[in-house]
């Protein structure tokens, strides 16, 4: 295939170079035995790629979303998955762009030197998925505490994450104006609130993906682990939202190129009727279809990125990139396990693991359905629907 | 001590290598390009002599075409302390021969008096095997190639060279050029940090003219053709049968 260098391969050669030590048997296996890749996951802090967001004063590299996305996109890439590690670099500018002074030298050094991870966060609730302003999870000060009250669910790495940012509703929807109003985030201490007030209970999956539930009683937390001000959570939960939603896009990228360059290799190679099968156009076509979306996806991903690192709204631009990647990526997945036929079943391909991976991100973090309805809602102006 | 370590452009390992219509050579446009890997081991090696104490600058040249910045940028980020970019070519497709870059590094020694030249042993693109022994001609210095392991002391360097009976070590006087070989290390990859401080590390541009060199080729390529498509292969039934279509075949 043709190389087209963009300014980013510095960094996408550092992170081959350092996907390279992992070999697809690697995760495989960690698929398997449905493990974390602790070992990924440590050499990708050692190496500072876990800390691109962190400002380099707070001993981060101090790149922008741009960066990060190439950092994810390249993961997938190379046969892994970033779902394991991608909430630290999602989380990141939250606490960057609206984290205390206190708390951004007390935290950032710490996650950038590897011994701290913020790989979670915690907003969806049972009855509240999407609708977010609706969560049921209370905050109510207590002298110099928070006390936390209510129930999460598919909270990801919390087993493997040190802090969590959580959304909690700090006055009553009743009692507010607007209903985005009255929200806060907090920096949780995992592993503190595991001792008491906080019960986490994995759900079993699909994919190899540790998430969970989580159940607050009478939880309490320091004042100071208020991010922000009191009320305006909702804000600043958006700026971890929109760095998810473009970050995924950018790992479905990775994936859709992963699963074109692999069927690619293999119809040039597979014998039918003495000729290869990527002979035929029926092979062929699916492939290049998949091709072009993922490459339309991308130009969507620069542009989310963009507004995202020049601190402009970008939610349309972050979700439009999320719908077009996860779907591209899920029609080269497609074409993929087709023309491998059998074998795209067999583990050893990794093309069936790559498969359930790529096919979470139709669902999460925002279900296709409802990125249709923002988009016919809150771009083209129409009704609401629900 | 300074070590000078020069370090070539290349196509990738990793590319299907495809030869140009008109057979002129191969066809480089739009195609990865990176650090020569024997070229990564010397950096390597410089980088470990200046860990280990024994040198104290490392500087990596590279000469050729501008887009070889990019490589120097993977030296500095790997842990070069500064680079010198010679342009000696305007079209990637244009291969500066050895005794040019050569001559080129002769006039970077003059002017940097570097106590240790580390090369690649040859570039995987054309597979010369030549620069670092001109090298050492025109600067009437000693030389080690082939190198599996380096040891410097003092004045002289002890070389383990990788040669077709096995391994020769031999001792040379410094300063030296020194050519190694796959075997003598394994290469770090650069981290983010060290990618984000190499962007700040000086890089000096210069040209062929800067040292009086002519690159004009001496040299001409007739040819270039891609080896031969291997011929389906037949199953045998046993050694007999295996012995017997040897025979046939005219291979024993």
């Amino acid at each position: 295939m043709k190389h087209l260098s963009d300014n980013y391969q510095d960094i996408r050669d550092g992170v081959r170079a350092l996907c390279a030590q992992f070999p697809a048997e690697y995760h495989r296996n960690v698929d398997e035995e449905k493990a974390y890749p602790e070992d990924f996951v440590d050499a990708l802090t050692r190496e500072g790629w876990m800390a691109a967001l962190i400002p380099q004063d707070y001993g981060g590299s101090g790149l922008g979303l741009a960066e990060a996305s190439v950092i994810m996109e390249e993961i997938n890439r190379a046969g892994g998955n970033s779902g394991a590690c991608h909430g630290q670099m999602y989380n990141m500018t939250t606490l960057v762009r609206h984290g205390s002074e206190a708390q951004r030298e007390a935290y950032l050094p710490k996650i950038a030197a590897g011994e701290l991870r913020l790989q979670s966060m915690g907003v969806t609730e049972p009855t509240t998925g999407t609708d977010t302003t609706k969560i049921k999870t209370t905050a109510v000060k207590q002298g110099d505490r928070y006390v936390i009250n209510g129930q999460k669910v598919w909270i990801s790495r919390v087993q493997h994450s040190d802090f969590m940012i959580l959304l909690a509703r700090t006055t009553p929807l009743a009692e507010v104006s607007k209903k985005s109003e009255g929200l806060s985030i907090f920096l949780v201490d995992i592993k503190e609130a595991m001792k008491d007030g906080m019960a986490v209970k994995p759900i079993d999956n699909m994919v190899n993906h540790e998430t969970n539930e989580l159940f607050f009683d009478n939880l309490e937390i320091p004042e100071d682990n208020l991010i922000g001000e009191e009320g305006k959570g909702f804000k600043y939960i958006l700026t971890g939202l929109n760095a998810e939603r473009t970050l995924i896009a950018a790992e479905c990228i990775g994936d859709g190129y992963w699963f074109t360059d692999k069927v690619t290799a293999y119809v040039s190679d597979r014998q039918v009727f003495g000729r290869p099968i990527g002979q035929n156009q029926g092979v062929q076509f699916p492939i290049a279809e998949a091709f072009i979306e993922v490459e339309a996806a991308n130009l969507m991903r620069w542009k989310a990125c963009g507004l995202y690192d020049a601190g402009q709204p970008c939610g349309a631009e972050a979700n439009m990139a999320k719908y077009l990647a996860a779907k591209a990526s899920w029609e080269a997945a497609n074409a993929c396990l087709q023309f491998h036929g059998g074998f795209g079943f067999a583990n050893e391909y990794d093309v069936e693991r790559k498969f359930r991976e790529t096919r979470l991100y139709q669902v999460a973090p925002i279900s296709t359905n409802l990125i249709l309805s923002y988009v016919a809602e809150h771009i083209l102006g129409l009704p609401r629907s629900f | 001590m300074k070590v000078l370590v020069p370090v070539k452009r290349v196509i990738d390992y990793n590319v299907k290598v495809r030869v140009k219509a008109d057979g002129s050579g191969v066809d480089l446009a739009n195609v990865k390009m990176s650090m020569n890997p024997f070229d990564e081991i010397a950096v390597e090696e410089a980088i470990r002599l200046k860990e280990a104490g024994k040198a104290d600058e490392v500087v990596a040249v590279s000469i050729g075409v501008k887009q070889a910045q990019e490589t120097l940028r993977t030296a500095l980020a790997m842990g070069a302390d500064r680079a010198i970019l010679v342009i000696a070519a305007e079209d990637v497709h244009t291969d500066v021969e050895p005794l040019a870059v050569a001559k080129i590094i002769k006039g970077i020694v003059d002017e940097e008096q570097p106590g240790l030249v580390l090369c690649g042993k040859q570039a995987i693109d054309n597979d010369m095997n030549a620069t670092g022994q001109m090298l050492a001609a025109l600067l009437g210095w000693s030389q080690g190639t082939f190198a599996s392991e380096v040891d410097i002391e003092g004045d002289t360097a002890k070389v383990t060279r990788e040669v077709d009976g096995g391994l020769q070590t031999i001792s040379v006087k410094m300063p030296t050029v020194v050519t190694v070989d796959l075997r003598l290390n394994e290469p770090r990859y650069a981290s983010l940090p060290n990618i984000m401080k190499a962007k700040k590390k000086p890089l000096d541009e210069k040209t062929a003219a800067d040292y009086g060199v002519d690159v004009t080729p001496r040299l001409e390529v007739v040819s270039t053709v891609e080896p031969a498509a291997r011929a389906a292969g037949e199953i045998v039934g046993s050694v007999d049968e295996l012995v017997t279509k040897l025979k046939e075949a005219g291979a024993i």
